[in-house]
């Protein structure tokens, strides 16, 4: 009694194989556990690795959990070219086939909705930054170009202590003016592009020391889109991006619909748009 | 100016991001608490099967959700 099921994914039963060649943990290939008219895609797993207590540790073992989560999405990326997926939450674990029957049991209506409501469609993501260090630009005489310039990094020494703070204050405001500027963006961005999505999620901010992203993030969003659609969602992106320099806009994407199966197994990341 | 490298317009990445996938995999995301520690938030929600773990393995397993807020 050493192996626990993994749960990658759930989906319906479908035609077709599993892709050649996919690796998921432990670089075994997924299996395929029918019950009902729901198909688990699982994996044995380690219960030294995956039993609780010792995951508690491991999923706080960055490695490890780098390992994990690339193996997951392998899987993912693998299910979706075949079939409609709900992607479950990393760890999803049961101690056996029956413990996931049990799991498909329970979870059998809101697996069934959600996969009505992933079908088809692909996730988006599209962060927001502040990004108030400019690249280094062109030197040029201090304060002689347009509104809120941006701050040079290397500026010509200042010729008096008045033109120092001249500069302090001036650097400062630009500073806040792109905080605004990418607040702002953020709103509009995330209210336009929920027009356009199924749905809409926010992710909380990226850590820039984990991301290791310039600037900091101020949105971080997923947007749910019909697949055929994509082109236009992108071009809406691309077209609500301002040339502003200290605002950058990151799109992602299409992935498998991970910020909208939440509803599916347990709670999600603050979903809205998708009514009541 | 110097252009930006998005400028030209944002373009579809094929390779997500590590945090990417994590922000999507684990709905609490990753949080740092010190320089180099990483913590799961809500690690919690990681679902384990525990009723089956207890009944199959038959050994004395502590209450399975203890709220461990060891910080």
């Amino acid at each position: 009694m050493n192996e626990l099921r993994y749960v990658y994914a759930v989906t319906r039963p479908f035609d077709g194989v599993l892709p050649e060649g996919v690796r998921g943990l432990g670089g075994e290939p997924p299996r395929l556990l029918d019950h009902g008219d729901l198909v688990a895609v699982v994996g044995a797993v380690p219960a030294e690795d995956f039993a609780e207590a010792p995951l508690k540790k491991r999923l706080e073992d960055l490695d490890w959990l780098t390992a994990t989560a690339r193996a997951h999405e392998a899987v993912i990326g693998a299910m979706t070219t075949v079939t409609c997926t709900v992607p479950l939450r990393l760890a999803t674990v049961c101690v056996d086939d029956s413990g996931v029957r049990r799991l498909l049991d329970a979870g059998r209506d809101r697996f069934t909705t959600t996969l009505e409501r992933l079908e088809g469609r692909v996730e988006w993501g599209v962060k927001v930054y502040a990004d108030p260090q400019p690249d280094p630009a062109t030197p040029g005489p201090a304060g002689s170009d347009g509104p809120s310039a941006a701050p040079r990094e290397r500026p010509a020494a200042p010729a008096s202590g008045r033109d120092y703070l001249r500069r302090r204050l001036s650097s400062r405001q630009a500073r806040e003016g792109v905080w605004e500027r990418a607040e702002a963006l953020s709103r509009t961005l995330h209210a336009e592009l929920s027009q356009r999505a199924q749905a809409a999620a926010l992710h909380r901010p990226q850590d820039s020391r984990l991301s290791e992203a310039r600037g900091q993030n101020v949105l971080n969003a997923a947007y749910l889109v019909p697949r055929e659609s994509s082109q236009e969602f992108v071009a809406e992106v691309g077209r609500l991006t301002p040339r502003d320099q200290g605002v950058r806009v990151e799109l992602t994407g299409p992935w498998a619909p991970y910020s909208f199966a939440g509803q599916a197994g347990q709670a999600g990341p603050d979903e809205a748009g998708t009514g009541r | 100016m110097t252009a930006q490298p998005t400028d030209a317009g944002p373009l579809a990445q094929r390779q997500l991001a590590l945090v990417d996938l994590l922000d999507r995999l684990l709905a609490g995301g990753v949080v740092i608490t010190g320089d180099l520690t990483l913590r799961i938030a809500d690690v919690d929600l990681v679902r384990v099967d525990l009723n089956a773990l207890i009944s199959s393995v038959n050994v004395d397993v502590p209450s399975p959700f203890e709220e461990e807020e060891s910080l």
